[in-house]
């Protein structure tokens, strides 16, 4: 493409860092124009604009090094991959982890979201505020960290070190991390790891000798070591898969009932179905790891604690549904997750368990792993196509739906981690057995994340139909007593004491006009701030929307504006008026927004309105005032 | 093509076929309408090979660039023939069916080897394989060009070049296959089907053609027509120059500055005992003129027809009265022939329209007004009103039926000849003149309007070149040819390299270009050779 490029040049460590994760990345590309001479011939053409999918890979790859993108470096990009520049820019500033100003190469990312924020996050902000003087170092907060059993949260995003997760942190051990020196070598983030190790803490019922099903794994396997996953039923899934073929494992599927865990409980054996079948090629498979819905952690306690399992329940994925290349796109923030799927990845290839011929067995399927960058809207499967295809992470117009043209326009099966782990258990206990476990559409076991107001925050594994009350009992029991429970999590609602018997299904949770959604169990008791949570929902929903479709970029904001008002107790007009705009915009948002990020971003304010959980604020006085006595 | 000057394919073939080779075109700046077509294409996979000097924002498009010397193109044809003919990947049936002169043409480009070809032109032999191989084996292939193929003293030369390759691989007469010369002007096309290339009649029809010397009398009476054909522009000046001719009529035309050697053409054209300008602007060679008629602006102050690069002829409407004094072309010439003693009325454009029509018995006869309002435009040839026009030429060539295959296509065997004006130790670089998108020619049409992309007009060189003088952006250099000096700033560019500059044409108020140009011109089609010059650059 002939783009006009600003003269701006990249410093030589902004150059190396590109040019080197390109031919990484891109190894055909280095052999293509290796021959070229540049005043007499040069190729580009096709095959450099089809390598826009490397953006965000070599954007990280700067922002790891440098800290910070530089017009230079984004120039620089702009030319290595023939993107016009004005997209690489609006890729770059779409993502919360990226800055296009200059920023000190450590970040300290605390959490002040639901969970965190009232559970010490706010201390440690203030702490920092006070006592970290740093040049190296800066402060932002952060929404949701996926770290909410062991709140408070702080993620460290260093440049030119590994970035490390911090839970429960204190303000004494950040602000250590934070002016630790330099670590290119990784000692700290390694030691911060060990904080992690035991898994008890984020799964409580691992070791406890309790049967699991999709957490058997986590808490006992060493993640790092592929015999071990291998000495514990590791790979039998993959082996039983070869041995019905692909269609068999469509029918157990089917059997199962398994319905898709990330929120829309879509069937997955129709779903792959519906891809195995397509009659275009290639074919893709993605998996959602962008967990990132406030009060959710699941996944994350999945991919750390067993790592091998996400890898060998993707390459069933891509036996079944003929594709070759499976997307892994994990969540920005999740640098231990990262790192041990990288290293089960490597681990895998290793052992020909990934690559050209999968375990002898005739099928090439390989993962790429693809970091996302602080983007709550590209866990919706649509813009997670965008992301990884190097566009702004803006959903698309559904139909048509992935499985028929998702990514680069082909037929894509796009699961979250969770479902993945269910295939697993489908395949080792068939299809039948699993859905002997609950009923209707929700069979199997489902994941919980419960934090907040309980004993033992953690992440439980119930069969569906346990009810809420079980599970809160599960989690040790409520801290004090009990207000309300956020279900869902930021897009779901809140539940009252009196629905605590409702049994934990899909069906159950609407029947009380409830969702699962991603399976946020957010306990609150009569001290906390409730209109405080809910404000931090709206100014999440404000902050994380594209901006794309006008409902919900405008909608978002009009909805914290009237929340504000409401609790400041001084609305337009009256209470009243402020409710129905409220609801209004709730009714605009839900009808016209082209994704669910903007279909849900009411529902929650609107749940607790409806229940009565807004503290009235008294009526304001026509002259703006309140009345005094 | 063989015979008719227009390309063989639609524009929107372009947007189908497999392979794009545009060739001596900047057609992303000179021809963006085509263009959009081209890129149509590519984003449905098309690839595109650009052969150039300079690294034109085309050669950005390209999934592989040619970056050959000036003047080198028949040597980079000849090899890409060669090397198809040895890779065994010549269309042997259409070559047998459809051609003739295949063995001579081999014989011919056997020398033209990849190593002998790299030397001459300077691409690497791997990409010229490489473009063979991906012309002859793409199942819809199209060859584009412009005037890198057509300013030079072989003009035509080059031109058979291009088509002996077509013929190798029978990329031509399919559809979405073809060779596709881009014109300029939305009407050059126009004009030349309407007998102002001084070897045709309007329609295509050669003026040696008794019949249709004798057809067309008929209609227009006066004398008898000659039978050879008339001087075209090169050759006016060298009658000029000898005497031969005293007096022009020149319509739409700006000799002053568009010659080559512009300073010699201004010369004679002063020397002349009469010249009439008619023109909608007054420019330099207005200046010089004894009388000057105003002419409208005929694309909207007045009606017609226009007939674009795929032979598309499409009607122009009125939309303004024309300025002052200004009329209508035709207007003008009517009364100027009732002045000579001819009244031919004031025909409206359909009833001089109505009369092509009668004439022009292959390409138009079928072109009723009416049609082209109602199709949008037809493509000629288009011999009767039943006749939809013509998107896609020369099919005929494939043919089952002998008769119906007609005339084959003959292969022209060329040589590698180089630029007359040869680069020496005096004149050591390159110069060649090239087109922006927001300009025209001497920029009488284009001069008077503003563009936010427009600079001052500039020596554009390599940063080594302008390293080598000690010159940064804006200082001014002195250029020289065998032929003229002229001054100007310099821009380094990058789409150049070491030993080669660049000037456009559209600037001659700043940059008397036309100063330094050759105007050694190619026998057949009489265009000079613009894009070759040698000139040395010094440092004011």
């Amino acid at each position: 493409m002939d783009l006009h490029i600003s003269a701006a040049e990249p410093t030589t460590a902004e150059r190396d860092a590109v040019d080197t994760a390109f031919a990484l990345l891109a190894p055909a590309a280095a052999e293509l124009t290796a021959g070229d001479r540049a005043t007499r011939s040069r190729h580009a053409g096709h095959a450099v604009r089809s390598r826009r999918h490397l953006l965000l890979p070599l954007l990280h790859a700067v922002h790891d090094t440098v800290g910070w993108l530089s017009e230079g470096a984004l120039a620089h990009v702009a030319r290595t991959l023939q993107v016009p520049p004005a997209e690489v820019y609006g890729v770059a500033t779409f993502y919360a982890m990226f800055s296009v100003e200059p920023r000190p190469p450590r970040v300290v990312h605390v959490c002040d979201d639901v969970a965190c924020g009232p559970s010490g996050g706010e201390e440690i902000l203030a702490a920092l505020d006070e006592r970290l003087s740093d040049e190296r170092t800066c402060v932002v907060r952060s929404p949701c960290l996926g770290l909410c059993e062991r709140a408070p949260a702080v993620l460290h995003q260093r440049a030119g070190e590994p970035d490390l997760s911090q839970a429960p942190a204190t303000p004494d051990g950040v602000l250590g991390a934070a002016t630790a020196p330099a670590d290119p070598a990784g000692a700290q983030a390694e030691t911060a790891d060990t904080a992690f190790a035991d898994a008890g803490v984020s799964a409580p019922q691992t070791g406890t000798g309790e049967h699991l099903r999709l957490l058997r794994r986590v808490g006992v396997v060493d993640p790092s070591s592929l015999d071990d996953y291998r000495a514990r039923g590791g790979y039998s899934a993959l082996r039983r898969a070869v041995a019905l073929g692909p269609s068999r494992v469509i029918e157990e599927l089917k059997a199962s009932s398994l319905t898709g865990r990330g929120g829309a409980a879509f069937p997955t054996g129709v779903k792959w179905e519906t891809v195995a079948a397509a009659p275009e090629r290639p074919h893709h498979l993605v998996c959602n790891a962008d967990e990132s819905e406030p009060g959710t952690f699941k996944d994350r306690v999945l991919m750390e604690g067993d790592p091998f399992g996400l890898i060998e329940a993707m390459t069933i994925a891509g036996y079944v549904t003929g594709a070759t290349v499976g997307h892994l796109y994990v969540r920005g923030e999740y640098p231990l997750a990262t790192r041990r799927l990288q290293d089960a990845i490597a681990a895998a290839r290793a052992r020909g368990l990934l690559g050209g011929d999968v375990m002898g067995e005739g099928f090439a399927f390989d993962v790429e792993l693809r970091r996302g960058a602080g983007a709550y809207i590209c866990g919706e499967e649509t813009a997670l196509l965008q992301s990884i295809e190097g566009h702004r992470g803006e959903p698309r117009n559904k139909p048509p739906f992935p499985a028929t043209a998702g990514l680069f326009g082909r037929p894509t099966a796009i699961n979250n981690v969770e479902t993945l782990y269910d295939v697993l258990e489908v395949l080792n206990i068939g299809g039948e057995a699993f859905a002997g476990v609950g009923g209707g559409r929700s069979t199997g076991s489902k994941l919980f994340c419960v934090s907040g107001a309980v004993a033992t925050p953690g992440v439980y594994e119930v069969d569906f139909g346990t009810t809420l009350r079980e599970l809160l009992d599960l989690a040790g029991g409520v801290r004090g007593e009990l207000r309300t429970v956020l279900l869902g999590g930021a897009a779901g609602g809140f539940v009252l004491p009196s629905d605590l018997d409702v049994a934990l299904t899909l069906e159950g949770a609407r029947e009380i006009g409830a969702t699962l959604g991603s399976g946020v169990v957010l306990v609150f008791d009569t001290a906390a701030d409730l209109t405080g949570t809910l404000r931090r929902i709206a100014a999440f929903f404000r902050d994380e929307s594209c901006g794309q479709c006008v409902p919900c970029r405008v909608g978002t904001v009009r909805q914290e504006e009237a929340l504000a008002r409401l609790e400041r107790g001084a609305p337009l007009g009256s209470r009243e008026t402020e409710l129905a705009l409220l609801s209004d915009l709730a009714r605009v948002m839900r009808d016209a927004s082209i994704c669910g990020l903007g279909q849900t971003a009411p529902s929650a304010v609107l749940s607790a309105i409806d229940l009565g959980l807004i503290a009235a604020p008294p009526p304001a006085r026509s002259n703006g005032h309140r009345g005094t006595r | 093509m063989f015979g008719a000057g227009g390309g063989t394919s639609s524009y929107v073939e372009a947007e189908n076929a497999d392979l794009l080779v545009l060739w001596g075109s900047n057609a992303r700046e000179t021809h963006p309408i085509f263009f959009h077509h081209v890129l149509q294409g590519i984003r449905k996979g098309a690839r595109m090979f650009s052969v150039d000097p300079r690294h034109t924002s085309t050669a950005h498009w390209a999934d592989s660039w040619l970056g050959l010397d000036v003047g080198t193109d028949i040597a980079l044809a000849n090899a890409v023939g060669r090397e198809i003919i040895h890779a065994g990947l010549v269309n042997r049936a259409f070559v047998r069916r459809a051609t003739t002169g295949f063995d001579d043409y081999a014989a011919a480009v056997e020398p033209y080897t990849l190593e002998r070809a790299e030397e001459i032109t300077g691409v690497p032999a791997a990409s010229i394989r490489e473009l063979a191989h991906a012309y002859a084996r793409a199942d819809r292939a199209q060859i584009c060009w412009t005037l890198g193929i057509t300013e030079h003293h072989n003009a035509a030369d080059y031109v058979f070049a291009l088509i002996n390759l077509a013929l190798l691989t029978g990329h031509v007469g399919r559809y979405g296959s073809g060779l596709v010369p881009l014109r300029g002007q939305n009407n050059v096309q126009g004009g030349g089907d309407m007998g102002s290339i001084p070897a045709k009649l309007p329609g295509g029809y050669d003026v040696a053609d008794p019949d249709a010397r004798a057809r067309f009398r008929a209609v227009y009476g006066g004398k008898e027509f000659p039978d050879r054909p008339g001087r075209h522009l090169s050759q006016m000046f060298e009658a000029m120059e000898s005497g031969e001719m005293t007096a022009l009529y020149c319509v739409g035309e700006n000799p002053a500055e568009s010659e080559a050697d512009a300073a010699h053409a201004r010369a004679l054209l002063s020397g002349l005992d009469h010249l009439v300008v008619q023109d909608i602007f007054r420019t330099a060679t207005a200046e010089l003129a004894d009388v000057v008629l105003p002419a409208a602006a005929d694309w909207c102050e007045y009606e017609g027809t226009v007939t674009n690069s795929e032979r598309r002829v499409q009607r122009v409407r009125k939309a303004l009265d024309p300025p002052g004094l200004a009329r209508p072309d035709t207007h003008i010439l009517c009364d100027v022939a009732a002045r000579l003693g001819q009244d031919w009325g004031i025909p409206t454009a359909e009833q001089v329209w109505d009369e092509l029509r009668s004439v022009s018995l292959n390409w138009h006869h079928g072109m009723s007004y009416a049609r082209l309002d109602a199709l949008g435009g037809i493509q000629w040839p288009c011999p009767d009103e039943d006749h939809p026009g013509t998107p896609l030429m020369h099919a005929r060539l494939w043919a089952d039926d002998e008769d119906e295959r007609g005339a084959p296509a003959p292969f022209t065997p060329v040589e590698h000849v180089a630029p007359v004006d040869e680069l020496t130790a005096e004149f050591p670089i390159r110069l060649t003149t090239v087109r922006l998108l927001d300009a025209y020619n001497s920029g009488v049409q284009s001069g008077g309007y503003a563009s936010p992309l427009r600079r001052r007009e500039s020596l554009r060189i390599d940063a080594a070149d302008a390293a080598d003088l000690g010159v940064a952006d804006g200082d001014r250099v002195r250029v020289t040819s065998r032929r003229g000096s002229v001054e100007a700033p310099v821009w380094v560019d990058p789409s150049l390299r070491p030993g080669l500059a660049s000037f456009t044409p559209h600037f001659t108020e700043q940059v008397d270009v036309n100063v330094l140009t050759n105007d050694a011109w190619d026998p057949k089609s009489g265009t000079s050779e613009f894009k070759a010059t040698a000139v040395r650059i010094e440092r004011l």
